[in-house]
């Protein structure tokens, strides 16, 4: 759905950019308008007492709007003004030409965890932890820490809303249908389980894949691969490494073997209702996938069971994050000490209930230990406590992982490299490779030195 | 182009037929800047809306900014760096190559049975044809976002119509494969506006007089001969206005392919068709210099096919 809203709002985005173009325009002594957006310093203690601080959210998620809701009640000295771009991409889309215009942005945005490196690296974030945030490290899981702090680089760009630690949502009716009575643990067992569902018939297949990004890194991520580093002055990319390899052999061989579903995409009506009739067997995905299943694919309801996702090698504890998103306050906010206590309210205050009743997975450790959530269940899950497997695919996350500063554009053109390996063509290592090439091209012409 | 300019000289220079708001006054002194009042607003709007955004495109595909560490350090006039770079990529090769093999198959196809469905409207043996008419324009009326959104929905082979056939005929076409997703395109665009080319042949068809039919029949001519003599040589101006507004919509391809991309996953690139890379690259790859000398050619590459083909269709008809 996010390339279809982006489809809708082209116009909307183009007039922006002409907004934003006759915005630098004005001021001829700064002719890019950006630069001084990273060095604009931030205002220390501006909110003077009695008077009423107006802060700007970018966010799409959902259940904040009762989270500012209940925050205005608590600080009758901020008042929040929640805007909603339209989704990820859309936001993302503004924030750029907002950023490039040099005025406009807002005082927060919502960043999903694999765009945070886009924003933090050029210093679009701001630092969080002269707020105080390293005091909350340890209330998060590592998975989302590692991820709003670029894998532990000593800055904190933003904090966790929700995560998406990755597990194994199986159809335990065709499961069994198929005679495979465990879930798989490993991924020799997970190529096994889909030549026994593929045997079923004509339509059945374990899983569907034609090349999704975000899944692709998640595996690598959970394979113990970090393709993607970024030092103090280099940005590192290395698709050739042992656990990308890994993924790329054990995928190519489900797609070569016609055990996957390559036709079908990923959030398409088919898609759903190929999860409901049971042709779709499981996937792998991330945490917050229950509420998706339950809403839209209610055919299937009773047969859904939750396991951990399956690791390269047995006995590993292994797992990655996918999906998910932070919150995050703008360097160039001039009201940094107030953002700050929206952004802590939210993310490790009492926003965390409300959030996590409309339906969030949490990100924080204590609520995933909480037992009556641990408890929670649904018959769509056959009365399964499927938050306690969710909760174990969340302590399991590897550290170490960190995405691109430029993740958002190498994650668009993933599809141009990969599509041609799922009709046939070539390899995924090869298309890996070539991605490669690509993206060291786009960050060397945008100023990161590119080692490979 | 040469002959409006010239147009002014040439015509007599008497005082009386020529209304002077059409021509530009010779005589200084008779300048007169009442004209100037009515189109004011229009010149105005149309300065803000196409003029403008098209120098600041032009002036944007000049500069570059240069980027340390993902932060722009000003904005550096690169000549015709961005150009130069254009026509080594081979994206915007392929999507050239895409959208003119679309050009060259699919304008011929939905011309000609524009055409047919006109004539056979016109001939006055269609039972029911105004009812004809509507239905076949309809799809004009549909939002093509919708449209595409409607036919994905048919061609998708696990539980469209596609399906279905494919399961009857013991077949597994899959219209969203590579190979086959520029037809199921084409197919859309065709079925979008085949009623409405449809009508504009009509319209023509419509302005031929009757007397010309008469002499046809008094000179024993049969239907065929009419059509051959009389209405394709009568409907060829309205021809080339379909054939040139279809060029343009061609070289334009993008509701369709973005649409379609969500339902077929990754065999539509992001630089499947020129305007699709534009867009891709403006606001995927924030890169809006380069994004916009890829506008700027195409508009050109749109310009000089559209204006080629209109000189040798005018040719012809003289």
């Amino acid at each position: 759905m996010k390339k279809f809203h982006r489809a809708v709002t082209i116009v909307a985005a183009s007039t922006l950019l002409l907004a934003a173009a006759a915005c630098s325009g004005d001021s001829d002594d700064a002719p890019a308008g950006t630069d001084d957006v990273s060095t604009t310093a931030p205002a220390d203690g501006s909110t003077g007492s009695g008077e009423l601080t107006e802060l700007t959210v970018w966010a799409w998620e959902p259940t904040l709007t009762a989270v500012v809701e209940q925050f205005e009640k608590d600080n009758p000295d901020i008042s929040i003004n929640l805007e909603n771009a339209g989704g990820a991409a859309d936001t993302y889309t503004k924030l750029d030409n907002a950023i490039a215009a040099g005025s406009g942005a807002p005082d927060i945005a919502q960043i999903e965890y694999y765009a945070v490196a886009q924003y933090a690296i050029p210093g679009r974030l701001a630092d969080l932890t002269e707020f105080g945030a390293a005091d909350l490290a340890d209330t998060y899981t590592p998975g989302t820490w590692n991820s709003v702090t670029l894998a532990n680089s000593g800055k904190i760009y933003g904090l966790p809303v929700d995560s998406g630690p990755m597990a194994l949502f199986y159809n335990k009716a065709t499961f069994d249908q198929a005679g495979v009575t465990a879930p798989p643990t490993t991924w020799d067992e997970f190529y096994e389980a889909a030549k026994a569902i593929r045997a079923l018939g004509d339509n059945y297949y374990i899983t569907s894949d034609n090349g999704d990004a975000g899944m692709a890194t998640s595996m690598m991520w959970l394979a113990g691969a970090t393709p993607f580093q970024i030092g103090d002055n280099t940005v590192t990319i290395d698709l050739g490494q042992e656990g990308v390899l890994t993924f790329a052999e054990f995928w190519q061989k489900l797609i070569s073997e016609d055990l996957i579903n390559t036709q079908i995409s990923g959030w398409s009506d088919d898609w759903f209702r190929a999860l409901g009739d049971g042709t779709l067997a499981s996937l792998v995905t991330g945490a917050w996938m229950p509420a998706n299943l339950i809403g839209s694919s209610p055919d299937a309801s009773g047969d859904f069971r939750v396991a951990a996702a399956p690791v390269p090698v047995a006995g590993q504890k292994a797992n990655a994050e996918n999906g998910g998103s932070s919150i995050a306050m703008l360097a160039s906010s001039e009201k940094q000490e107030a953002a700050y206590r929206f952004l802590e309210y939210v993310s490790a205050g009492d926003g965390i209930q409300i959030r996590v009743d409309g339906g969030n997975f949490p990100a924080t450790t204590a609520d995933l230990n909480n037992p009556d959530f641990l408890a929670y269940t649904d018959e769509y899950f056959g009365g399964q406590a499927y938050n306690e497997v969710l909760a174990q695919a969340a302590a399991d996350v590897l550290p170490g992982w960190s995405y691109l500063p430029f993740q958002v554009y190498a994650n668009s053109i993933f599809g141009d490299k990969v599509g041609p390996v799922y009709e046939g063509n070539g390899t995924l290592a090869d298309a890996y490779a070539s991605w490669q090439t690509d993206l060291v091209a786009y960050g060397n012409e945008n100023g990161f030195n590119v080692n490979q | 182009m040469s002959s409006l300019a010239v147009a002014p000289s040439a015509a007599s220079p008497g005082p009386s037929g020529v209304p002077a708001s059409e021509r530009p006054p010779k005589n200084r002194i008779r300048r007169d800047w009442r004209g100037w009042m009515f189109v004011g607003p229009f010149v105005v709007f149309f300065f803000i809306a196409f003029i403008a955004p098209l120098i600041y495109a032009i002036i944007l595909s000049f500069f570059q900014p240069q980027m340390v560490w993902g932060v722009s350090q000003g904005e550096q006039f690169v000549g015709f760096a961005n150009y130069v770079k254009l026509f080594q990529d081979p994206n915007f090769w392929s999507g050239l190559v895409r959208v003119s093999l679309f050009l060259l198959i699919q304008v011929p196809i939905m011309l000609g049975i524009s055409t047919f469905l006109a004539l056979a409207i016109d001939s006055g043996r269609l039972y029911g044809a105004s009812f004809f008419r509507v239905s076949v324009f309809l799809p004009y009326a549909i939002p093509a976002v919708v449209a595409t959104l409607m036919w994905g929905f048919l061609y998708g082979n696990q539980y469209g119509i596609m399906a279905s056939v494919n399961e009857a005929f013991g077949t597994s076409v899959n219209l969203f494969s590579a190979r086959l997703v520029l037809v199921s395109i084409g197919n859309i665009v065709t079925w979008e506006f085949i009623g409405y080319n449809m009508l504009i042949f009509y319209s023509a068809l419509k302005t031929i007089p009757v007397s010309l039919y008469e002499a046809a029949r008094i000179d024993g001519a049969n239907e065929w001969q009419v059509v051959r003599a009389i209405k394709l040589p009568a409907i060829r101006g309205a021809l080339m206005v379909a054939l040139i507004f279809s060029i343009i919509g061609s070289f334009q391809l993008f509701n369709e392919p973005n649409v379609l991309q969500q339902m077929s996953g990754n065999t539509i690139t992001t630089y499947y068709t020129p305007n699709f890379y534009a867009f891709h690259l403006a606001f995927e790859a924030n890169n809006p210099n380069y994004s916009a000398a890829l506008a700027i050619v195409m508009g050109l590459v749109t310009v000089a096919i559209a204006y080629v083909v209109q000189l040798r269709g005018s040719k012809g008809m003289g």
